[in-house]
């Protein structure tokens, strides 16, 4: 019982950050049906430059949460350019092309983003300076931090932000209309390439925010850290329903779940020493106690794409979304 | 047909140019023909993905996972990890077959799928592929983890072996201008393949699930079995070419079956011109070259200039990857050498997702 709150309590902090990481995904797509591959470099980019700002004032005696927060809020813009020259130098000129000419553009982007990183941070790992006094607290045999309860808080705000931005403002509406039909949206006086800059813009915020959460949790940064995060929150968004809001929120928590309780108990469930049968075959390696374990925590990175097949596979649409035909 | 004399005349131009190039290359020294015979074995990598993404317009971004499995299978039968030493023209079709299952596990799942999902599912299945390979040292030790496997056997037939240097009409042959000839003739049998594959009834029916899936479905062709098959012989030729890349090697790890890899082999097929095979080879003649070029160019120029290394040339490198994927998306969406049918499928709108919204 102690593994299971424990892992729910680790699988809902990373699992909130996915969500928020997801939303940049599913936004972008239910209003032009673009994967945009380079979401995670820029999540990336958030972290990095939010690491270094707060390593340069870490020094200067100013209260560690307001350092926290000038490195987010300095985080923040350099995404929404990263986003918005993104938008208008890739993808924007192929709107008009075959599915997979924005994708190819869309890879190119997230390797030269990557690679930009490394020439600015070199492939060293930024570590996130000890500043903030981390108090944990005990519940029924589980503990959790006051970072972790920060983190899911911040990411809730965020996603009833987003919703708010998206049912109640102007904005919001325009978008809207934009997923829905962009040439009526048009007609109707919407400006849309306003509205996807908006997009795009907006999820990078958002992104920003997610890498400067991830890389607190996890206390380290790299060039890197992007790619994998990225296929995670990807696979969060389709588990949700790609294209829709609410889905990308319960899709990344579920997927933060999923992986956190899979790598808590795949090495009990896979020990073969725990079957009474396997184990008197192999009684040398079970004798005292020993275990002969065939998947272990190491494979954690390897749920989120069995997710990804599985839902694909038996439910495409998502938990949330809606079956569309196909506009290929 | 007939092809005229000129043709002739070229074919037979280029291939002495190939038979000489090993030498020549052998001249500037050995590494060089190492250079080209990795140039060769991405050629055969490239012909293979443009099977799933210029004839059938799927797009494979974990093309890699093939070729890794591939280099497994002959790793593990011809080296000491299992004691295990068959010879290589067993190991080889052995190798393309379990690639070939292995596309087929992935396809059958995915091919439901559209173009963009289905990118990112072989993506998954790519990485899924290296981190079990990173992993499967425990508890029983197949692939040696990280570590990788050291020793491979390099091809042997009967008393004679590829790796050995030797010399034959008064030429010396090293062991990788042995490899080189015999790469060369898979690639041009591959080469074979592809055309013949192109212009048969299958070509056909790729290429009309490619430009439009429900209409080609419509006209009655099995859509399923056919990517299905795409599948499986892009993988097929993948797994060929990883078998080669491990004996010629001796040593694999995960870290060659990176990412980066599947995106490199896309570029290619991208930057030459998808779907045409003499694009294709052109494209991965000229970026298996790149990284040279830039070793021999980039640092000499820096250190010109800055008095020291500033930018490594990998990062260069990758660097013209991406910016070569964007370019060629904006202004050269066919690619370099593009292919007659993919030229008028891009150059026309279709069916726009949105108003020309340009400002």
């Amino acid at each position: 019982m102690d593994t299971f709150l424990q892992q729910l309590v680790n699988g809902l902090t990373a699992g909130s950050v996915y969500a928020v990481v997801a939303l940049g995904y599913t936004m972008v797509y239910g209003i032009i049906q673009l994967i945009n591959f380079a979401h995670g470099e820029v999540v990336m980019i958030g972290a990095m430059v939010a690491f270094t700002v707060i390593n340069a004032l870490a020094a200067g005696g100013l209260p560690p949460l307001a350092v926290v927060l000038i490195g987010t809020l300095s985080a923040i813009p350099v995404c929404m350019v990263v986003g918005y020259a993104m938008e208008r130098l890739a993808y924007r000129p192929l709107r008009r092309a075959p599915r997979l000419a924005p994708l190819i553009t869309a890879i190119g982007v997230s390797i030269i983003l990557q690679h930009l990183a490394m020439l600015v941070w070199s492939r060293n790992i930024l570590a996130f300076p000890q500043i903030i006094q981390t108090q944990t607290y005990t519940f029924f045999g589980a503990t959790i931090s006051s970072v972790q309860i920060a983190i899911i808080g911040i990411c809730i705000a965020l996603m009833a932000g987003l919703a708010l931005l998206v049912y109640r403002t102007p904005l919001g509406t325009a978008m809207r209309a934009t997923a829905q039909n962009p040439q009526v949206a048009g007609l109707m006086g919407i400006d849309i390439n306003r509205v996807i800059a908006a997009t795009f813009v907006i999820g990078a915020a958002l992104g920003a925010v997610a890498g400067v959460l991830y890389g607190t949790y996890y206390g380290i940064a790299q060039y890197t850290m992007g790619s994998i995060l990225g296929l995670k929150a990807f696979s969060a968004a389709v588990l949700g329903g790609i294209g829709n809001i609410p889905g990308a929120m319960l899709g990344g928590v579920l997927l933060g779940l999923v992986e956190a309780l899979g790598a808590g108990y795949i090495g009990d469930l896979t020990d073969l020493c725990s079957y009474g049968w396997l184990a008197g075959l192999m009684s040398e390696r079970c004798a005292d106690g020993g275990h002969f374990i065939l998947f272990g925590s190491n494979y954690q990175d390897v749920f989120a794409f069995i997710v990804l097949i599985l839902v694909l596979v038996f439910r495409p649409q998502g938990l949330l979304g809606e079956r569309v035909g196909d506009r290929a | 047909m007939k092809a005229p004399v000129r043709v002739w005349a070229g074919i037979v131009l280029i291939g002495a140019a190939l038979i000489c190039l090993p030498f020549a290359f052998a001249y500037a020294g050995t590494a060089w023909v190492r250079i080209a015979n990795f140039a060769v074995l991405y050629v055969m990598l490239a012909l293979g993905l443009n099977i799933v993404v210029g004839f059938a317009g799927l797009l494979d971004l974990g093309y890699i996972a093939f070729y890794a499995v591939g280099a497994y299978v002959y790793a593990l039968l011809a080296s000491p990890q299992f004691g295990l030493h068959l010879p290589f023209w067993v190991i080889l079709p052995i190798g393309a077959a379990v690639a070939a299952l292995f596309g087929v596990i992935l396809g059958a799942p995915t091919l439901k799928l559209r173009g963009d999902y289905l990118a990112i599912v072989t993506l998954g299945f790519g990485e899924i592929i290296r981190i079990f390979l990173n992993n499967l040292s425990r508890p029983v030790n197949i692939t040696n983890g990280p570590q990788g496997i050291t020793g491979i056997d390099p091809f042997t037939l009967g008393s004679f072996s590829f790796a050995r240097p030797q010399s034959f009409l008064g030429l010396d042959f090293s062991g990788p201008i042995k490899y080189y000839y015999l790469l060369l003739a898979l690639t041009i049998g591959v080469i074979v393949v592809n055309i013949r594959l192109q212009n048969s009834r299958i070509g056909r029916a790729w290429e009309a699930i490619r430009e439009d899936e429900t209409a080609a479905r419509s006209m009655g062709i099995d859509t399923t079995h056919l990517k299905l098959l795409a599948f499986a012989m892009g993988a097929s030729f993948g797994g060929l070419a990883g078998g080669m890349f491990s004996a010629i090697q001796g040593f694999i790890s995960p870290e060659s079956f990176v990412l980066v890899e599947s995106i490199m082999v896309v570029s290619m097929v991208v930057l030459g011109g998808m779907g045409n095979i003499w694009g294709v080879i052109v494209g991965a003649v000229l970026l298996s070259f790149v990284p040279e070029i830039l070793r021999w160019t980039v640092t000499p120029v820096q250190e010109a200039l800055f008095g020291r290394m500033l930018v490594e040339p990998e990062v260069i490198r990758m660097l013209l990857f991406g910016l070569a994927l964007v370019l060629v998306m904006l202004f050269r969406p066919a690619g370099l050498l593009p292919s007659a049918v993919r030229k008028r499928e891009l150059a026309a709108s279709g069916e726009a997702p949105l108003v020309d919204a340009r400002v």
